[in-house]
């Protein structure tokens, strides 16, 4: 089944849908002999079907419905008309057709079906003779069936069983069934088309049960009555797998966008007198439909770029030592419960000055603001609106053209964009896209007495100062507050003061939640951080569209409703261009903007040594009790959000003595596409941005090479070998995300 | 030619609106503010899994504040595709009046009251103002 490729299973699906109609549409016609509707709806399923099967080189299944479509024809063009025998031998036309199917469905080919004595039936009645009475009409044959058509019709009974040899087992009649328990549904039975109108009230229900799940929960842990607390949790998972089930309807792999590329990419390539080889990598990640028709546009728009603007003519290649054809590269692929669609080019970059000046020139940031700009960060102007133009395209070699318009698109969607480029190597877009708009993860918070949401997509981190260490670590700097978040100026903006509303807040602690946005990150002052929860997002009212600063609002567990807050728009309305003015042009380095694959977390083990992990992968840290790890075998494991996880020590794995003392267990969870380990460690140190290169020459076991953090000597953990060591299956399930992994080691 | 409306008081007049626009009536909810959001809108309510924005009709119609110790009851009105709640003092009842009672708001009548009122119905005892409520409730 598995080696029966798409196109095939395609055309399976679909003939198997037009069979069904062919059979009522054939009883039908029994009724009115006369219409042409009818026949004309006839002949044309069986002539798709022939003109498939003849491309898909089945030959037998093109014969009969060679013949089929012949005798369709005349009856179509009234040449013929119908009488019984024709529908018999057309309904035994049909059978045979829907054998044919069924063995190709089986194992790929025709098997050994015989369509002669069909055919010879057709035949007979195309030449204006009765069909000839086949000798070994079955006795089993259902009377029902003689008696519907009681004129004398040997044909009617022949098709099925003597056509088939003994040896053939046919699939579909349930005596063969029987015989082949194992037999796997059909693909006609195991997939049906769904009305997207049906799949969306579906998941607005899911959505309202999860709310009142939310709820109950909530209730029950108030109550501390053991039996519903027990009932609530079954009611929590099962509303949660529901939730997966449904939202799994909805998704489609990306592939069903990117196959329109290829051609794109040609014609465009063609135009512009560039060769160009598109790669295409995830092709099977899957995102939801309406996500996918919202990403179409602004997709394809940065693929338009990537050969226009980005890749060089093939003459300038060969003069930069390139091969001339250039390669497109596109990526899909899950991280951290969003997707990452990336579209690279190997051409010639965007230099960063070339945007500054372009920036400038434009009247879009100053000379001063520019200066304190990180190389990255400019980059990022490329997206701001009133930068792209058909000028800028020369000028700034290529993209921009309606960047900003790709750019509101995207986070229409709740997804970021951001762009990498190195000058003479190439550029990469990577658009981060949630996997569903209707249910996000968000950390609820309070501010005001009142509770807002704000989604974990925009969240970086969360600082909790008390009241002592508040007042001196929150700084200001002309009237504007910042924050030393590990050695870097954090702005600050009070939520209380955008809102308009007074805080309650008074004991003088600070409670900061780390935001990215547009780019930037900022630091949203709070009163008090609650949960973190799924949410349903609910559109709000148009009177609210105008305020801006919310992108809609939820119902939490109590019943009550919050405000979601709208993180770009907040971040656009508080980080003006004179906010940077009042960074500390020293202090202000490019760590804002750095891409996560660079930076590293680094932890602590015995002996007072320290390795570094890549954060993009680390999906969270959490703490276990020691009593939770399992065993499977000699393996240690623990059992984590419905999955088991393997564990690796880190120190067992270095050969290290834990210096840790306590039942606790710190661990870092580490996930690649869609399985996890737990990575035991000591302590965790920090985060920090890898910018320099590995000092390769002092290695160790299990040691990718070794960098300087903060004057400190921290080894790079091979990651790939540590987890190999607790799980050797790890990497078999997915090349791609092992390729992945690589290249963000 | 009579029409059927739904009366409710604000500020001791007799207002009514198209019974076709009207999904339900209900006490007043729990409401959760809403800051920077226009003076009218008065916050969102949770009915039955669904938000909706409450709409203040005495702030919309340039009415002085409602008591705090008074409950407001709600109209919830569907009105281009979009639900929403209208704060109200008081329902009446569902009444027909008949076109020949209706005449046009008068030309001394000014400000928001005459853009958001159709006109006034004579009925014996008092003046039923029939709302708007497509303009009453568009941004």
């Amino acid at each position: 089944m598995d080696e029966i490729d798409e196109i095939v299973q395609e055309f399976l699906v679909e003939s198997h849908e037009n069979l069904d109609q062919l059979d009522r549409d054939l009883v039908a016609l029994e009724r009115e002999p006369d219409s042409r509707d009818l026949l004309g709806s006839i002949f044309r399923t069986i002539h798709t079907i022939k003109g498939t099967s003849g491309f898909l080189a089945f030959g037998q299944l093109e014969s009969v419905t060679h013949v089929g479509e012949n005798l369709l024809a005349r009856l179509r063009d009234g040449k013929m008309s119908m009488s019984p025998q024709t529908t018999d031998v057309l309904l035994a036309m049909v059978d045979k057709v829907r054998d044919l199917l069924a063995a190709i469905e089986n194992d790929g080919t025709e098997g050994q079906t015989d369509v002669s004595v069909v055919v010879a039936q057709i035949t007979a009645i195309l030449e204006g003779k009765a069909p000839e009475p086949v000798a070994a009409a079955p006795v089993e044959e259902p009377v029902a069936e003689t008696v519907a058509a009681p004129v004398a019709q040997p044909a009617a009974p022949v098709a099925q069983p003597v056509a088939q040899p003994v040896a053939q087992p046919d699939p579909g009649s349930p005596a063969v069934e029987h015989e082949e328990p194992a037999h796997r549904r059909t693909v006609a039975e195991s997939s049906i088309r769904v009305d997207v109108d049906l799949l969306d009230t579906l998941m607005r229900l899911v959505g309202e049960l999860v709310l009142t799940r939310n709820q109950v929960v909530r209730q029950a842990g108030d109550l501390q009555d053991v039996d519903l607390m027990r009932s609530s949790q079954r009611l929590n998972l099962i509303a949660s797998e529901l939730q997966e089930g449904v939202m799994k309807t909805r998704m489609q792999p990306i592939d069903n966008l990117w196959s329109k590329l290829p051609r794109v990419v040609r014609d465009l390539g063609a135009n512009c007198g560039k060769q160009v080889s598109l790669t295409m990598v995830g092709k099977e990640t899957e995102l939801d439909r309406t996500l996918l028709e919202a990403v179409k546009d602004p997709l394809t728009h940065l693929v338009r770029n990537g050969v226009d603007h980005g890749l060089e003519s093939p003459e300038d290649r060969v003069a930069a030592g390139k091969p001339a054809e250039g390669v497109l590269t596109l990526r899909a692929y899950h991280q951290g419960g969003q997707v990452v669609v990336e579209v690279s080019d190997d051409g010639a970059g965007i230099d960063s000055e070339k945007v500054a000046a372009k920036a400038i020139e434009r009247g879009l940031r100053t000379q001063a603001q520019i200066a304190q700009m990180s190389p990255t960060d400019i980059l990022q102007l490329i997206f701001v609106a009133g930068f792209s133009t058909a000028a800028a395209v020369t000028n700034v070699s290529g993209r921009g053209v309606g960047m900003d318009v790709v750019k509101t698109n995207i986070e229409g969607i709740g997804g970021t964009i951001e762009v990498e480029s190195v000058v003479g190597r190439g550029t990469t877009c990577r658009l981060r896209i949630p996997l569903t708009l209707a249910i996000v993860p968000a950390l609820t918070v309070e501010c005001a007495g009142d509770r807002y949401a704000i989604p974990q997509v925009s969240l970086l981190e969360l600082v909790s100062l008390d009241a002592d260490r508040a007042a001196s670590a929150v700084e200001d700097i002309n009237g504007a507050s910042v924050y030393r978040l590990r050695g870097t100026l954090l702005p600050l903006v009070r939520l209380a003061d955008v809102l308009g509303v007074e805080s309650v807040r008074s004991d003088g602690h600070v409670v900061i939640a780390v935001l990215q946005a547009e780019g930037k990150r900022f630091g949203l002052v709070i009163d008090r951080v609650l949960s973190t929860e799924e949410i349903v997002v609910k559109p709000l009212g148009s009177q609210m569209k105008a305020i801006g600063t919310y992108s809609g609002a939820t119902i939490l567990g109590d019943g009550r409703v919050a405000l979601i807050l709208d993180v770009q728009a907040l971040a656009r309305r508080v980080l003006n261009a004179d906010a940077l003015d009042q960074d500390d042009a020293d202090e202000r380095d490019s760590r804002g903007a750095v891409a996560e694959s660079l930076r590293l977390l680094v932890a602590g083990l015995g002996g007072g040594r320290r390795v570094a992990i890549p954060l993009s992968s680390v999906t969270r840290l959490e703490n276990f009790d020691q009593s939770a790890v399992e065993r499977i075998g000699n393996r240690e494991v623990v059992q984590y959000r419905g999955g088991i996880l393997p564990v690796v020590r880190l120190n067992n794995y270095y050969g290290a003595l834990s210096d840790r003392e306590g039942d606790e267990l710190v661990v870092v969870i580490y996930t690649v596409g869609e399985r996890s380990v737990a990575i035991a460690v000591d302590e965790i140190v920090d985060i920090v941005d890898e910018n320099t290169e590995f000092h390769d020459e002092v290695t160790d076991h299990g040691v990718l090479g070794s960098t300087l953090v903060r004057d400190r000597i921290v080894e790079v953990l091979d990651v790939r070998a540590a987890i190999l060591s607790a799980d050797p299956t790890f990497y078999t399930a997915s090349d791609e995300f092992d390729a992945q992994l690589q290249e963000t080691m | 030619m009579s029409t059927r409306l739904v009366t409710f008081t604000l500020d001791g007049r007799l207002y009514g609106v198209d019974v076709n626009a009207v999904q339900e009536v209900l006490r007043g909810q729990p409401q959760t503010r809403i800051p920077l959001a226009p003076e009218s809108v008065s916050g969102l309510i949770n009915l039955r899994g669904q938000v909706l924005s409450a709409l203040e009709l005495r702030a919309r119609l340039g009415l002085p504040d409602r008591d705090a110790d008074r409950e407001p009851m709600l109209v919830v009105v569907r009105v281009a595709g979009e639900t929403i709640a209208l704060l109200v003092d008081s329902i009446g009842a569902v009444m027909d009046v008949d076109d020949d009672q209706f005449e046009l708001p008068p030309d001394t009548l000014s400000g928001p009251a005459r853009e958001f009122l159709h006109g006034a119905y004579k009925l014996d005892s008092q003046l039923l103002l029939a709302l708007d409520v497509d303009r009453a409730v568009a941004a």
